[in-house]
């Protein structure tokens, strides 16, 4: 099990450094001026020059590499070019806003696509055209554009949920419940859709495995075989789909984000990118890697505690 | 996935193709995106305006002759704008999946040809390529090339890789091994030639059905950068027009609508396009439902309750008597199979009863019927199987678990595939117990560890701690035995009990079997194709043939004297030292039969 646990928090670290590093690159050595963009078209060459050199930019990238993760090694990953506030600070604030987003988002896929998963494999027929109707329609439909919908509908015509704005969940459970639900359902459809199927498709298979006409061979209930044995089996490949789709889930995130005005990363993101504010865009994307590893890295061990097969390999 | 020796390549070939023009999934799907595709390509001739020409008047105009889809907020016609955003979102989709496809089918062809360092190298390439956010690394991207369309395609093309370099390894890894790539090899072909000829045929088809699913995952998040304005802000694009319709929400609520729908419908398209080309290739197609096979089953249910009741012949003291049994399966085209036809014995307690015959004879599914275990498509089945005084064709599922252990046991075939692999030797036999008496967890595994002792596991508290994957075939098979006899049942049914365990183990197994239905007054019902296995433990042997018996014998007056024809075929085929010897098939054509 320390072997186990090792090993992936070695591969996700590794992960992380590789990414940011390629990023770093990318950024900072596309050839395009990131500096021009922030000045706009008005800026002198001398006034560029200026900036340029008051960034740092004018030293060898490669130093500007081990300096940028000399400074995250201290918890420093810079100040914004555009309002000079430190990023770190920056994305601590918005950050907790975009995971509440995403971990309720894939709590309601999770629960609600293994209901209707195992629904459709228990009574097939109508139940299961349905959800395959609907995981087509989850899988066709953007998520943005199911937000546009339902902000247009239940926030703006009917009033039920307020259309932008995010109230913290220590200030006020109930509005913070409220601000978060049609951004939390516009994100979850997608991925529930894919969990249903994926849960069906499991559920089906295990059903057709000896171990379950043995279990009935012994006298034990339907439903115990259904929840303690048929799901319990089904599981890991729900939760193997579960860990690729929150990463979509968390990009999406960024985009529901700035439809319901919600100030999380997703926002910041936008505009940085907009206006070439590169340490945000570097911040933004080491955070978004880092919450990617941490949560496949739990889901791994989840995993391992289901199959005990995994643990012991 | 090993192919059938008489064609060694699977092309997607002339009969792929014309089964995938049957399949009414791909023909409409396919026909949509032919649609969306012309309307695309003669977006120039069918559009009534220019799709950037903006008209003050037209503003959020209703749909009018001139303008059917109305004006959106910058008065532009909306129509023009649906049919121009349309190149846009195709050509995306195009960028990606050809990036994609150039990227990770060629890395994938080589890897799983060669493996080695470049097949680890690329492997991690395309997990940390899975790990990151799409939207993010685009952010990045157009951060560092610009928002023009392009590079963003190109980039998540590379994201999208990953999938199409795991298909194409996979599939080669399993072509690889097959044997006419070896006979390639060794008729000194060289490999790239290995790889067009035989290995890009085979990939193909599985390619075609990711790169149409993946189109419609860049069509998607195209729109969602262009929605988010980022992009090129002056070519019509759907996204785009979804972003305009939600700043003018209230106005024209339609504007929403029209680009959602064109996404839908042609990500709609695209993917049911790709399940359905795999569903024809995996001939997954023509799975009966179960709902289906219910309706048979109603129907089949009214005939039996039609048809007159089997009274009792046999001794009524016979703990287990079954008359009549027959089985039907429900086949495809809709007629049935009979798979069991009038089958009648009877077992008493302290008494062995084999039933024998070649596989497909039906003595399985006597077996199923007997414990209510049959399949879905079982349709059918009538006669009367009855357990002292209880009619068990006539209890409900409910009764039957009540039974089930406790007066009537199983032990299959095949041992590690009988126990979950989830759950510990212990858990598993505590579980049994528990469901059929009141006991605590404590006194429940205390049994079940006396259970093991019984069934001679030599360390029973380490077997109850081990998981089935721990354990030996031998051991799990004892492991069944110990959870069959656990609530002390009256019919022990065991399906091939020794067939998948090793010879040296078989032995040790019958010779277990054979003890505790003397000590535990058994009635025993032993299913085998092994007449050493019958010989060994049986008291009288039932022969299967068919579907039918065609004999019910003492064991001794079997192997002394056979009266079926079959039966001596049987016993020719097996025992050494019995004199009717005759080749299979020699004597009487009729009987002979393909391999069992």
């Amino acid at each position: 099990m320390l072997l186990f646990l090792t090993r992936k928090v070695g591969a996700a670290l590794s992960l992380v450094v590789v990414v940011a590093s390629i990023t770093f690159f990318m950024l900072y050595a596309s050839g395009s001026d990131p500096v021009a963009n922030l000045l706009g078209q008005s800026a002198t060459a001398a006034q560029i020059e200026t900036r340029r050199a008051e960034l740092g930019l004018d030293r060898p990238v490669l130093t500007q590499f081990l300096e940028w993760w000399g400074h995250l090694l201290r918890g420093d990953l810079g100040t914004s070019w555009t309002n000079r506030q430190p990023v770190m600070a920056t994305l601590l604030t918005r950050v907790p806003v975009t995971l509440s987003l995403a971990i309720a988002a894939t709590v309601v896929a999770a629960v609600v696509g293994t209901a209707l998963g195992t629904l459709a494999a228990r009574f097939r027929g109508v139940v299961d055209v349905v959800l395959q109707l609907v995981v087509v329609v989850g899988f066709a439909l953007p998520a943005f554009w199911f937000a546009v919908l339902l902000s247009q509908t239940f926030a703006i015509r009917l009033g039920w949920f307020p259309a932008v704005g995010y109230t913290p969940l220590v200030e006020s459970p109930a509005a913070w419940l409220s601000s978060i639900t049609l951004p939390v359902v516009a994100l979850a459809a997608g991925v529930t859709a894919s969990i249903a199927q994926q849960v069906r498709n499991s559920v089906i298979e295990v059903e057709r495995r000896d171990f379950v006409r043995a279990l009935r061979s012994r006298g034990i209930g339907p439903g115990r075989i259904l929840v303690a044995h048929t799901l319990r089996n089904a599981a890991p490949a729900a939760l193997t789909v579960l860990s690729l789709q929150f990463i979509g889930l968390l990009g999406g995130a960024i985009i529901i984000e700035n439809i319901y005005a919600l100030p999380g990363i997703g926002a910041l993101a936008i505009s940085a990118t907009n206006v070439g504010d590169v340490p945000v865009v570097m911040g933004i994307v080491l955070v978004t890697v880092v919450i990617v590893v941490v949560v496949n890295l739990v889901l791994d061990l989840l995993q391992g505690l289901l199959n005990p097969k995994a643990r012991t390999r | 996935m090993t192919g059938s020796t008489a064609a060694p390549v699977r092309t997607p070939s002339d009969h792929v193709v014309r089964r995938a023009l049957r399949n009414p999934t791909v023909v409409v799907s396919g026909l949509v995106l032919l649609l969306v595709v012309a309307a695309a390509v003669l977006a120039p001739l069918l559009a009534p305006h220019s799709p950037t020409e903006a008209v003050l008047d037209d503003v959020l105009a209703p749909p009018s002759a001139d303008h059917p889809l109305g004006g959106d907020s910058a008065g532009r016609d909306v129509l023009s704008r649906l049919l121009w955003g349309a190149r846009t979102s195709l050509l995306a989709g195009l960028i990606a999946i050809v990036t994609a496809v150039v990227v990770g089918v060629p890395a994938g062809l080589v890897a799983g040809y060669r493996s080695g360092r470049f097949d680890a190298v690329a492997g991690w390439v395309a997990s940390v390529l899975l790990a990151v956010p799409g939207i993010v690394a685009l952010l990045v991207v157009v951060s560092a090339f610009g928002t023009a369309m392009p590079p963003s395609m190109i980039a998540l093309g590379v994201l999208l890789s990953p999938a199409f370099f795991r298909l194409t390894r996979s599939t080669v890894v399993n072509v690889r091994a097959e044997l006419y790539v070896d006979a390639a090899r060794v008729a000194g072909i060289s490999p790239v030639s290995i790889v067009f000829r035989h290995i890009l045929s085979v990939v193909a088809t599985p390619i075609i059905i990711q790169a149409s699913l993946s189109a419609g995952v860049a069509i998607i998040v195209q729109a969602g950068l262009a929605f988010l304005g980022i992009g090129d802000s002056l070519a019509p694009s759907w996204g785009a027009m979804v972003n305009d319709a939600y700043r003018s929400n209230i106005e024209a609520p339609l504007l929403t609508l029209w680009p959602g729908l064109a996404i839908g419908i042609t990500v709609a398209a695209l993917a049911l396009l790709g399940s359905g080309l795999s569903d024809v290739v995996n001939r997954t197609d023509a799975v009966q439902s179960p709902r289906r096979s219910r309706r048979l089953a109603a129907e089949a249910a009214a005939e039996v309750a039609a048809a007159p009741k089997v009274e009792a012949r046999t001794s009524d003291e016979a703990t287990l008597v079954v008359e009549d049994l027959h089985v039907q399966y429900s086949r495809q085209d809709g007629t049935r199979a009979e798979v069991v036809k009038g089958v009648s014995f009877h077992v008493d307690r302290g008494e062995c009863l084999g039933i024998v015959g070649e596989s497909g004879s039906g003595k399985s599914q006597t077996a199923f019927s007997v414990l209510g275990l049959l399949p879905p498509e079982a349709v059918r089945v009538a006669g009367a199987i009855r357990l002292r005084e209880l009619d068990l064709l006539s209890l409900g599922e409910r009764s039957l678990n009540h039974i089930r252990s406790s007066r009537l046991a199983y032990v299959p075939q095949d041992p590690m595939s009988n126990l979950d692999p989830a759950y510990t030797i212990g858990a598993q036999m505590v579980e049994t117990i528990r469901a059929h008496e009141r006991l605590s967890r404590r006194a429940a595994t205390q049994r079940a560890r006396a259970l093991l002792e019984r069934v001679l596991i030599v360390d029973p508290d380490k077997a109850l701690g081990s998981y089935p994957h721990e354990i030996s075939g031998g051991m799990a098979q004892r492991v069944l035995i110990a959870m069959a006899i656990s609530c002390s049942p009256d019919v022990l049914i065991a399906d091939e009990p020794t067939t998948a365990l090793d010879v040296t183990v078989q032995q040790e197994v019958l010779d277990l079997l054979r003890e505790l239905q003397r000590d535990l007054d058994l009635a025993l019902v032993i299913v085998t194709h092994n007449l050493g296995v019958v010989a060994d433990i049986c008291d009288r042997v039932a022969v299967m043939k068919d579907g039918r018996l065609v004999e019910t014998r003492d064991v001794f007056d079997l192997s002394a004297a056979p009266q079926h024809p079959y039966t001596r075929e049987l016993l020719g085929s097996t025992l050494s030292n019995v004199a009717p010897r005759t080749r299979i098939g020699q004597g009487s054509p009729s009987t002979a039969t393909t391999e069992a």
